[in-house]
């Protein structure tokens, strides 16, 4: 942390000097990006991990002979608190150096900080931040997120158990904001696909019975009981699912996907599937590019879950500089236009509300005590099979 | 409605409301001898459970394997240690604050709750993640006409009666039993005639306190999942059923346990709304009925009243 402000400041007083100094021609024009997430703080692994990330893909492109900019990368800690958030992104977005920024892991810090971005006219990338009010409250076209959201996440799900021959669910949430959203995007996905639902249930996130909803479940009779909502209560639903014999797939969302879930079932857990947005690095379609590098530039902390999308994101602003020149505003229109374009996190396609349409989503299905990427588990070898298939 | 739904739906209230009762007369029986509330009566249910699980757990480590023995060591060990924490809680908490105001009795019982509760959560290993509680139980089914009757369930409610007839023949039939209803009715009285006060009240808790423990098995050999929150609601659904089936009277606690059962499963199962507002149902009509009958559905037979 420390030496990175160092770091940072020296960088700063270098590129001073340089621009006093107005050096010869064959330098390069300075351009300056900005990187904004958790350095500090309960979530700072992220933050450190998605600022690693984002540096590597600056220096990558400092490296490379045939950038016409040489890029300098501004970082600011927004602590994953909403306040200090819009404070951090204020200063960016007021700084006419800045061009454009990577943005935000937290998604309260994320839904705080989008009006900033739309006054101040700065285009940015949300490199971390799941909640799709961030893109989808807006028409602000400065803002763009490359991971997914719980939408993207619905309709992976909703179209691979369709895919599977699944026809009838039962759907059970719990009454959060995470619960209700997971509801609402599963049901219009699944009115897509053709499935259809046969009855929905909200349930307390305290609640211990399930097997008032459960009886009523088991005489509709569904081919898959989904569930939204985390770990606590997945457990408890798939066990007294078990009590009352109903041999229904279950099917979670990202909430369920943990080692505590599997614990607090043993064998029961066994066939579940779920669904997350992003991947194991190893699985991207760059991650073992991405892990190379990041492995080769020496850095003291993990990229972690969200490193490669920092990376991708940055990647992106840059080439997007490189096309049409450090000027804000065709920075943000040629953004707008990103569609079909690969990255190390997969293709990349923006909405006509920034979001990444085909953004990066992982199945999961639990095999032998372990989450197990679909496509590696004997599931999808055809050596086991879910349940009523 | 098919019948068998109506009998799986018949079993189900009837599992949640025997785990009611069972909580509900502890209530009663501490309010009962000292007209006190004890609110951390939810998570003495939730060590109750946790004392079974490890229980199980060191057997599975001595290599104890046989369910039989296992399942009546587990419930030896939970009604035994949690009868002991129920008489702690009444010597070092509950009787020095017997001259304070009865507020601060139940405070201070809610907090013990919170650090019961916290306590589980800190130090248990793991202890914020649910636990898969064995079993222990013969899966077997007996089928009859298209309803599955899970042996289990019929065991655990079988086990739930014997509780309840065993805890009403100790207070009816039995000396120390008289000595409690002396206690209930008139305290000083009762010291008066010889009867050792304290150890009267020390032992009614350790009663009380011994039902939540095997409420808190069944809890976790019917569901087969206990967490450290799993007392919260049981203790304030226990609470409401003592208080709607008359305070300090046993068959009302029952009563209300089963009566509360019986409306979440028809705030789930028979009206027209989301299932989630199935407490917020129950609840409202067991408010109501306290609005119409104040003292429960059977009240304590001697009032204080004039």
């Amino acid at each position: 942390m420390k030496l990175g402000r160092s770091f940072l400041a020296t960088a700063a007083a270098l590129a001073l000097a340089a621009g006093v100094a107005q050096t010869p021609a064959v330098a390069k024009e300075k351009v300056t990006v900005a990187f904004i997430g958790p350095l500090s703080g309960g979530v700072a692994a992220n933050g450190l991990g998605g600022r690693n990330s984002a540096d590597l893909a600056v220096k990558l492109r400092n490296q490379d002979e045939n950038a016409k900019y040489e890029y300098e990368l501004l970082t600011l800690d927004d602590e994953c608190k909403p306040n200090v958030g819009v404070q951090v992104a204020t200063r960016a977005a007021a700084n006419r150096d800045v061009v454009a920024g990577v943005t935000h892991y937290c998604s309260a810090v994320a839904m705080g900080t989008v009006d900033t971005y739309n006054k101040f006219g700065l285009p940015v990338v949300v490199w971390g931040a799941v909640l799709p009010d961030i893109t989808y409250a807006n028409d602000y076209p400065e803002v763009h997120r490359v991971n997914g959201t719980m939408i993207n996440q619905n309709q992976v799900a909703a179209e691979f158990m369709t895919d599977q021959g699944y026809e009838t669910w039962v759907v059970i949430h719990d009454t959060t904001d995470y619960g209700q959203g997971h509801k609402k995007y599963f049901t219009e996905s699944l009115e897509k696909n053709g499935g259809e639902v046969l009855a929905t249930f909200g349930v307390t996130a305290d609640q211990q019975d399930f097997t008032a909803e459960l009886t009523q479940a088991k005489s509709l009779n569904p081919d898959v009981i989904y569930f939204g909502g985390l770990t606590p209560i997945g457990v408890r639903i798939r066990s007294q699912m078990d009590k009352l014999g109903i041999d229904a797939q279950f099917e979670g969302t990202s909430g369920i996907v943990s080692d505590a879930y599997i614990e607090g079932l043993g064998e029961l857990a066994e066939g579940t599937v779920a669904f997350i947005e992003g991947a194991p690095i190893e699985k991207l379609p760059g991650g073992q590019y991405f892990k190379e590098q990041y492995d080769k530039a020496n850095y003291n902390e993990p990229p972690e879950a969200y490193g490669a999308f920092a990376f991708a994101a940055m990647n992106l602003v840059l080439d997007k500089i490189e096309e049409v020149g450090p000027d804000r505003r065709k920075v943000r229109d040629a953004l707008n236009k990103v569609e079909g374009r690969d990255s190390i996190v997969g293709e990349i396609t923006f909405d006509d509300h920034g979001q990444n349409a085909v953004a990066l989503i992982t199945k999961f299905v639990v095999q032998d005590g372990k989450w197990v990427v679909w496509e590696d588990s004997e599931y999808a070898s055809g050596e086991r099979k879910l349940n009523g298939m | 409605m098919d019948l068998a739904l109506l009998g799986q739906y018949v079993i189900n209230g009837l599992m949640l409301g025997m785990m009611y009762a069972l909580v509900a007369v502890g209530f009663t029986l501490f309010f009962g001898v000292l007209d006190v509330i004890k609110f951390s009566h939810g998570d003495v249910l939730m060590v109750g459970a946790f004392t079974g699980y490890t229980t199980f757990l060191g057997l599975e480590a001595a290599g104890v394997h046989m369910p039989v023995i296992q399942i009546v060591l587990l419930v030896i060990a939970s009604t035994v240690l949690v009868g002991l924490l129920g008489a702690a809680i009444a010597k070092y908490l509950i009787l020095p604050l017997t001259n304070a105001p009865a507020l601060n009795i139940l405070l201070a019982t809610m907090m013990l709750g919170t650090v019961l509760r916290e306590a589980v959560r800190l130090f248990f290993p793991e202890g914020s993640n649910p636990k898969r509680f064995p079993r222990l139980l013969p899966d077997t089914v007996i089928p009859i006409g298209g309803f599955d009757l899970r042996v289990d369930s019929l065991m655990l409610l079988i086990a739930g009666v014997l509780v309840i007839v065993a805890i009403h023949t100790v207070i009816n039939r039995t000396k120390l039993g008289l000595a409690i209803r002396a206690v209930a009715q008139d305290a000083e009285t009762a010291r008066i005639m010889g009867i050792n006060f304290e150890l009267v009240v020390l032992v009614t808790f350790a009663i009380g306190s011994a039902a939540a423990a095997v409420a808190g098995v069944m809890n976790g050999l019917y569901y087969n999942e206990i967490n450290f929150g799993m007392g919260l609601l049981l203790g304030v659904i226990g609470f409401a059923a003592a208080i709607v089936g008359g305070l300090g009277n046993i068959y009302g606690a029952i009563l209300g346990g089963f009566l509360f059962a019986a409306l979440q499963t028809i705030g789930a199962v028979a009206l027209p709304f989301a299932s989630a507002y199935k407490d917020v149902f129950a609840f409202a009509v067991i408010i109501s009925i306290m609005a119409w009958r104040p003292t429960g559905l059977i009240p304590e037979k001697v009032s204080e009243r004039v």
